[in-house]
């Protein structure tokens, strides 16, 4: 593993002796810079950022390699379609702010996107270079790119315009990255917005889930901060469906319109037995203890946590990779993800899995946990783990993982953390019955407008999608804006 | 930000503060409970069941017991201080209706959240029948309100300093020995109410209680709060917080409670001693 000493010397010397003009052999001839990170040592004993980003000289090098294709492949696969060409070159031309703006013109949250986007499976995974090396992890590095821009321009993004007011008033329920994508649109419109958020912190998944070493939250405060200078009111503590009802909100207090972008909310649990005993959490339950409640900062919170010494994580995608390196950072000395198909189907992002394997966390792969085991005080002592094989590709298009009839054994652990994904809450539909949903409870919408079945009330994000991604999220709140505004410029 | 308006210490660990929620208070029904957080950026969220709630004040009751750290803090607060954060109400309301006789039992803390309850349950129309218990008699609260729906209230005291020696399960058994009870309710700590259960089911009598598990977001996201309500998980803060006491897996409750005990011991203990530090206590 390259250190950021090393990495930023090797940006220097390629940058020295860069010819003037670049053909697009010389630019795909450019090395691919790699993320400086944090030593994997010294991270997992604190809480601040693993990835820190390129510096200047590893921006413009890697701004290089990109063979500004006509075709731009790489923009079809940015669900939201950012000018991804468009913006590198400006990094090459060390226009940063210039970069910045293309960047906005379909993103709000750059810096965020930047970190957290699955890029290998979208924009990077059609770049050509990727393709001309048959290997995405070749591809140009976009996100790294899109996150030097957010971070170089942080003081200077400005806050988005908004038309003279209309009158109108727009209920966001939920803060996560839909909400936050529609209310930005909505306000910009003009509308007065007002954003309900049940916990005490706005943002989200990003704020309760995403951990500080993955997303920073001063981040995360720095983009609400920009929409609160919009003139977007926040309301935290207020559970809709509890505190007050949709229903309520249009027909008592006023709202022309609602969006909920509530997410996938609900922890799944395997079913098995032992699920109930003492040290068995919810990968929610662990990162909210640890993100929203801030337990690992025993200097200032009084939020306890559960001091584990040998964990198991069930699950195999980022938030059970979350999960897993919380853990370490939380004293865990050992720590194995156990998953039931290999690495390669494995849905967590492939840096995320590097990132924990480099970390220390143990992958056991091919594995299927069928029970968990407790002391006399209910307290995990081990998880029964059956072998698994890999069989036929499923409706998911992965290959299936098949037990292996009497290949069980016993693993000593003292913590179970079950991370094996989320189903939307029910408390919405359950208070507000008109709004059709689904077998697994998401809301059905109206594809090009993201309308529910109850008049004047939208939905995206997770709601809709199922779990899915932080850019997705964000689309659907865009796509929802628009027809809300249109919906209101039509006068209902 | 929630004013704290009033404050008593109604025992010892024992404390009641009247807070300022008005959509609360508007809102609310019995049985409901809101989470309350005291730091902002920092520290848990404590989930507490509604005692009282004054929609024309604006105000809401909570009664909580000094336990650990948060509790510890919760407690150093006075009449004019604020919590940032109060959500609510939240949790499924008590279903209320005109059983005919019901039996309401409280223990220790649970009384308070009680009230309301039984105050919903004589205005449905109900005999409403009140038991209440506690160690000793400084640790028996809210008398005076119970007895406004209740005259001849039952008190039960481990020690007997105060009323019948005992405990609730010895009352509770005789009024339903002596029949006529069609519903009981019960809310207090964990083996009250699984011993409440046990006597009501030997006389066939419906019971419904209150749970007080782990809990965090209160909104059905952490999983922390799960309870087997008769062979299902179940979540205390959106399925709850009331389930039929027959349904419920007390033991594996009892144990899930304990879940921090050991550090919530060591730093009420650091608090005692004094040396809270980031509590900013002396």
């Amino acid at each position: 593993m390259k250190t950021p000493d090393m990495i930023e010397k090797e940006a220097r010397e390629v940058l020295a002796s860069m010819p003037e003009t670049l053909s697009p052999k010389d630019r795909a001839a450019i090395p691919h810079m790699d993320m400086p990170t944090q030593d994997p040592k010294e991270r997992i004993r604190n809480m601040s950022e693993v990835a820190l980003g390129y510096t200047e000289e590893e921006a413009l090098v890697e701004a290089s390699r990109c063979l500004q294709c006509k075709n731009k492949p790489c923009v079809a696969g940015c669900p939201v379609g950012i000018d991804i060409p468009g913006f590198i070159s400006r990094i090459a031309e060390k226009d940063y702010s210039g970069a910045l703006s293309v960047i906005q013109c379909s993103s709000l949250l750059p810096s965020i996107c930047g970190r957290v986007c699955p890029q290998e499976n979208q924009c990077q995974k059609f770049c050509t270079v990727g393709k001309m090396k048959k290997d995405v992890d070749q591809a140009v590095g976009i996100g790294r790119l899109e996150r030097f821009v957010a971070d170089h321009e942080a003081e200077s993004a400005s806050v988005p315009e908004v038309a003279p007011e209309t009158g109108k008033r727009v209920a966001i329920v939920g803060s996560g990255p839909a909400s936050i994508a529609c209310a930005a649109d909505v306000r910009r419109a003009g509308h007065s917005v007002t954003v309900f958020e049940a916990l005490h912190k706005m943002g989200g998944v990003l704020s309760y889930g995403i951990p500080e070493f993955r997303l920073p939250k001063r981040l995360v405060e720095k983009e609400l901060s920009k929409l609160e200078a919009m003139g977007i009111r926040f309301e935290r503590n207020v559970l809709v469906g509890r505190t007050r009802t949709i229903r309520e909100l249009m027909e008592e207090d006023g709202y022309d319109a609602v969006f909920v972008g509530t997410g996938a909310g609900l922890p799944k649990f395997m079913g098995i037995p032992g699920e109930d005993l003492v040290s068995v959490f919810s990968a929610n339950e662990y990162l909210t203890r640890s993100n929203l409640m801030k337990a690992y900062d025993t200097e200032h919170s009084l939020t306890p946590y559960f001091h584990s010494h040998r964990v198991a994580v069930f699950g195999g995608g980022n938030v059970a990779m979350d999960a897993a390196r919380t853990a370490l950072r939380l004293g865990a000395e050992t720590v194995d993800i156990i998953y039931r198909r290999s690495r390669e189907e494995m849905p967590a992002r492939k840096e995320e899995i590097e990132h924990a394997v480099e970390e220390g966390c143990n992958l056991r792969l091919l594995s299927q946990p069928v029970e968990i085991l407790g002391d006399e005080n209910g307290i995990v002592k081990g998880v029964v783990i059956r072998r698994c094989e890999l069989g036929e590709p499923d409706a998911s298009g992965r290959r299936s993982p098949v037990e292996i009839p009497g290949s069980d054994y016993t693993v000593d652990y003292d913590t179970v953390i079950v991370s094996i994904g989320n189903a939307s809450n029910p408390l919405i539909k359950k208070t507000t019955p008109e709004i059709e949903t689904n077998r697994r409870g998401n809301f059905i919408v109206n594809e090009e407008t993201c309308e529910t079945s109850l008049k004047g009330v939208y939905a995206g994000g997770d709601i809709v999608l199922g779990a899915a991604t932080v850019i997705l999220a964000m689309g659907q709140g865009r796509k929802a804006a628009a027809a809300i505004n249109e919906y209101l410029k039509a006068g209902k | 930000m929630y004013r704290i308006v009033r404050k008593e210490q109604l025992s010892e660990e024992v404390f009641l503060m009247e807070i300022e929620a008005p959509m609360i208070a508007r809102e609310r029904k019995a049985g409901q409970f809101v989470i309350i957080q005291k730091g902002g950026d920092y520290n848990e969220r404590i989930p507490l069941t509604i005692a009282d709630a004054d929609p024309e004040r604006g105000t809401i009751t909570i009664v909580f017991q000094r336990v650990g750290a948060s509790t510890y803090l919760l407690a150093e607060l006075g009449e004019g201080d604020a919590f940032e954060n109060v959500l609510g109400p939240l949790g499924t309301p008590t279903h209320i209706e005109n059983y005919g006789r019901v039996v309401c039992v409280g223990g220790g803390i649970g009384v308070a959240p009680l009230f309301p309850i039984a105050q919903a349950m004589k205005a449905a129309g109900n005999d409403v029948r009140i038991i209440i218990g506690a160690r000793n008699r400084e640790l028996i609260i809210e008398e005076d309100r119970m007895r406004t729906i209740d005259p001849d209230l039952t008190i039960v005291t481990d020690d007997g300093s105060y009323g019948e020696k005992g405990v609730v399960t010895v009352p509770l058994e005789r009024m339903l020995s002596e029949g006529g009870v069609d519903h009981v309710v019960s809310i207090g700590p964990a083996i009250m109410m699984k011993f409440c259960t046990k006597t009501a089911e030997k006389y066939d009598v419906p019971i419904t209680v209150s749970l007080n598990s782990i809990m965090i977001d209160g909104t059905g996201m952490c999983g922390g709060c799960r309870v087997d309500i008769g062979g299902e998980m179940k979540f205390v803060c959106v399925d709850g917080p009331e389930f039929d006491g027959h349904l419920v897996n007390w033991d594996n409750l009892m144990m899930r409670q304990r879940t921090y005990k050991a550090q919530e011991k060591e730093d009420y203990d650091k608090c005692r001693g004094g040396i809270c530090g980031k509590l900013g206590l002396r």
